[in-house]
C-alpha cells in the first residue's frame, strides 16, 4: 500500500484490516470514538503476534537454538525499527522497550531523578500533565526533596510560554511536558519548551503518548532528552511502551529494574550492566508485543503519517464545528484547527457518565471522567467530561451518530 | 450483547434525579456523614434524624453532585429510610439498591448507585462507635469492573 502524502485516506480499506469494527451489538454498529484510551489492532500487527507464537517463540538473548536467535534478531531489530519511526538516530542503544508510557516515565524519574535531584532542585511541569507524569514526579520530589513547578494553561487550553520561560530557571533539573494534551487536545511547543530548558542547562522528558500514534514525530529535531510513548495507542499491542533517551543520558544512568538479562558479568559481590538498552530491560522483556509494535510502525509507515495526522486533525475539527452549534456543549481546550485527534466536552445538566452511558446504547464507545487530568479538571471547574478521540478508521458519518446520541441524552434531561 | 444503557434512566429515575426529594440540609441533625466516588467526582452529603430511642430513623435530607444515578438513588433512599430502623438499614446491600432503583444497572455504575446507601450505613456505624473514617469512599470492590484505566 503506497500513498502519496497528500492524498485523502481510503478509510472503507483501512476500515476492512480492523476486524473489530464489524462489531455490533443488537444491530448497532460500533462507533469507537475512545482511540486516545486505546487504539484498534489491524489485522497486520495481530498476526505478527500470531506468527511469533506458531512459528518462532522462544526468549531472547541467551539461547543459542534456532528459535531463539530468530526470536532475538527480531526482537532486536524491532528496537531500530521503532528508533526509525521516531527519528533517534542511535537506533536501538536510544530504545527501551517498557510497559507503557507510565513505566517509561517511572524509570527515568528512579534511574535519573532519586539519583540526580536534591533539596534546591526544580521540576518544572504543565497544569495539563497527565497522572503519569504529574503524580511520577510529585512523588520523586518528595523523595529528593526537590519541588515540582506546573506552568499554567490559559482561559483557551494552551500553556502561558511567558509563565514557563518564568519557571525555568538554573534551578530547574527537569521540564517534564505533555506533547499533545489527552484532555484539552492542545499540541504544546516541545521544541520551542526544550531550547528554554537546554537554555538553563535542564533535561526536558516529553511525554508522546497522544502525540506519536498521530502525527510524523522526530525527537532529534524536538531535541528531546527523553521521550516516551505507548505501543497500543499506535495500532500495537498492549502491554508494549517506549522510553526514548540520548545515548550519553541513558549511558550515564543506573539501572531501575534489577535481573536476569540486563546484566554483563556477576559475581556473589557485584554485578556489571549489559550496553544499552539492555540494562534497561531486566527479565525476559516484551518480545511478541516489541516485534508487534515494529509491525504497528510498518503499518502507519504504509498509510503515511501525514496523512494520518490530516485525518485526524481534520475529524476533530469538524467533531468541534458540529459540537459548537450547541449552547449547552463547552468543549475544553483550542479551537478546531489547532487541536489534535480529540475533543473533550462538559453538557450541561448531564454528568459525563450519564452521557457515556447513553451513548453506549447507540454503540458509540467514549471516554468519560478525569482521563487521568484531575488537578487540570479541578482547575478548569469541571468534575468530569466526554471525550470522543478519533483515528484512521474514523468518519465524518460517525461524528455526526455521536452528535445525534447526544441529542438522545438532551432530550432524555430535558 | 446487550448494551442496557438507556433502559436504565427511566422516567423514575430521570424524575428523582431533577427533582431530588428531601434535599437540603437538618439542623441538628443526629449525624451527619459525607462520601464520595474518588474516580467519578459523585459526592453525596447525608444528615440524619433519629428518634429518641436511637432506633428508628424519623428524619434525612442529604445534598450532592454526580451523575443521574448516584443523585437519584439518594433521593430514592431518602423517602425509603423514613421510618426504617437502624438494624434494617444495616442489612441493605446493593442487591437491595437495585431494587429500589427499579433498572438494571451496568456492573460499572454499581459504585455511583450504592454510594448514599453506604453513606448511610456508614454514618450510622461511626455514630454508634462501630467504625472510624471520615468519608465513605465506594471503591472497586463495589463495582465489577473497576474505572481507572485511561
Amino acid at each position: 500500500m503506497s500513498h502519496s502524502e497528500t492524498e485523502a485516506l481510503d478509510v472503507e480499506s483501512i476500515r476492512d484490516e480492523f476486524p473489530i469494527l464489524d462489531r455490533e451489538f443488537d444491530g448497532t454498529p460500533l462507533v469507537y470514538l475512545d482511540n486516545a484510551a486505546t487504539s484498534q489492532t489491524p489485522d497486520q500487527v495481530i498476526d505478527s503476534i500470531s506468527h511469533y507464537y506458531r512459528h518462532y517463540n522462544a526468549n531472547v538473548h541467551r539461547g543459542l537454538h534456532q528459535l531463539s536467535q530468530e526470536a532475538s534478531i527480531a526482537y532486536e531489530e524491532a528496537h531500530d525499527r521503532v528508533a526509525e519511526f521516531i527519528g533517534a538516530s542511535g537506533g536501538r542503544k536510544e530504545v527501551v522497550f517498557t510497559k507503557n508510557t507510565t513505566e517509561s516515565m517511572n524509570t527515568v524519574a528512579y534511574a535519573w531523578g532519586l539519583a540526580e535531584l536534591g533539596p534546591g532542585d526544580e521540576v518544572v511541569l504543565t497544569e495539563m500533565e497527565h497522572h503519569a507524569a504529574l503524580v511520577t514526579w510529585q512523588q520523586i520530589a518528595k523523595k529528593t526533596g526537590a519541588t515540582v513547578k506546573f506552568v499554567e494553561v490559559d482561559e483557551d487550553g494552551r500553556l502561558d510560554m511567558d509563565h514557563a520561560r518564568e519557571l525555568i530557571t538554573d534551578d530547574t533539573e527537569m521540564v517534564s511536558v505533555v506533547h499533545v494534551s489527552n484532555t484539552l487536545g492542545t499540541v504544546n511547543p516541545v521544541s520551542e519548551l526544550a531550547d528554554i530548558a537546554h537554555d538553563h542547562d535542564s533535561l526536558i522528558f516529553v511525554d508522546g503518548a497522544q502525540s506519536v500514534p498521530h502525527m510524523p514525530v522526530d525527537v532529534e529535531a524536538i531535541d528531546a532528552d527523553f521521550f516516551a510513548f505507548s505501543g497500543h495507542k499506535m495500532c500495537g499491542p498492549t502491554g508494549v511502551g517506549v522510553l526514548y533517551g540520548k545515548e550519553h543520558l541513558l549511558d550515564a544512568m543506573q539501572p531501575y529494574l534489577y535481573g536476569g538479562m540486563m546484566i554483563e558479568k556477576v559475581t556473589f559481590e557485584d554485578s556489571t550492566w549489559h550496553e544499552l538498552p539492555w540494562k534497561f530491560e531486566a527479565g525476559t522483556p516484551v518480545i511478541s508485543e516489541g516485534i508487534a509494535l515494529a509491525e504497528a510502525c510498518d503499518y502507519l509507515d504504509s498509510i503515511g503519517m501525514e496523512r494520518v495526522h490530516r485525518h485526524g486533525t481534520e475529524l476533530a475539527a469538524y467533531a468541534y464545528d458540529r459540537l459548537q452549534e450547541f449552547d449547552d456543549i463547552e468543549i475544553l481546550g483550542p479551537g478546531g484547527d489547532e487541536r489534535a485527534a480529540l475533543v473533550s466536552f462538559d453538557m450541561d445538566d448531564v454528568h459525563a457518565h450519564d452521557v457515556s452511558e447513553i451513548l453506549n446504547a447507540n454503540g458509540v464507545a467514549v471516554r468519560a471522567g478525569d482521563h487521568c487530568t484531575q488537578p487540570l479538571h479541578d482547575k478548569l471547574g469541571v468534575s468530569a467530561s466526554t471525550r470522543a478521540s478519533f483515528y484512521i478508521y474514523n468518519t465524518r458519518e460517525e461524528v455526526d451518530a455521536l452528535v445525534d446520541a447526544l441529542d438522545q441524552a438532551r432530550e432524555l434531561f430535558a | 450483547m446487550g448494551l442496557g444503557g438507556s433502559d436504565m434512566y427511566r422516567q423514575q429515575i430521570l424524575d428523582h434525579y431533577k427533582s431530588p426529594r428531601n434535599y437540603g440540609e437538618i439542623e441538628e441533625p443526629t449525624f451527619t456523614h459525607v462520601g464520595e466516588n474518588p474516580m467519578c467526582g459523585d459526592t453525596i452529603e447525608m444528615d440524619v434524624v433519629l428518634d429518641d430511642a436511637e432506633e428508628t430513623i424519623e428524619r434525612v435530607a442529604f445534598r450532592g453532585d454526580g451523575c443521574a444515578i448516584s443523585q437519584a438513588s439518594a433521593s430514592m433512599l431518602s423517602e425509603q429510610l423514613h421510618g426504617m430502623s437502624i438494624e434494617e438499614l444495616d442489612e441493605m446491600d446493593r442487591d437491595d439498591v437495585v431494587d429500589m432503583l427499579g433498572v438494571d444497572i451496568s456492573p460499572m455504575r454499581v459504585k455511583c448507585a450504592v454510594l448514599a446507601e453506604k453513606v448511610a450505613q456508614d454514618g450510622a456505624d461511626i455514630y454508634f462507635g462501630e467504625l472510624d473514617v471520615e468519608t465513605t469512599r465506594t471503591e472497586e470492590d463495589d463495582a465489577d469492573v473497576p474505572d481507572d484505566a485511561q
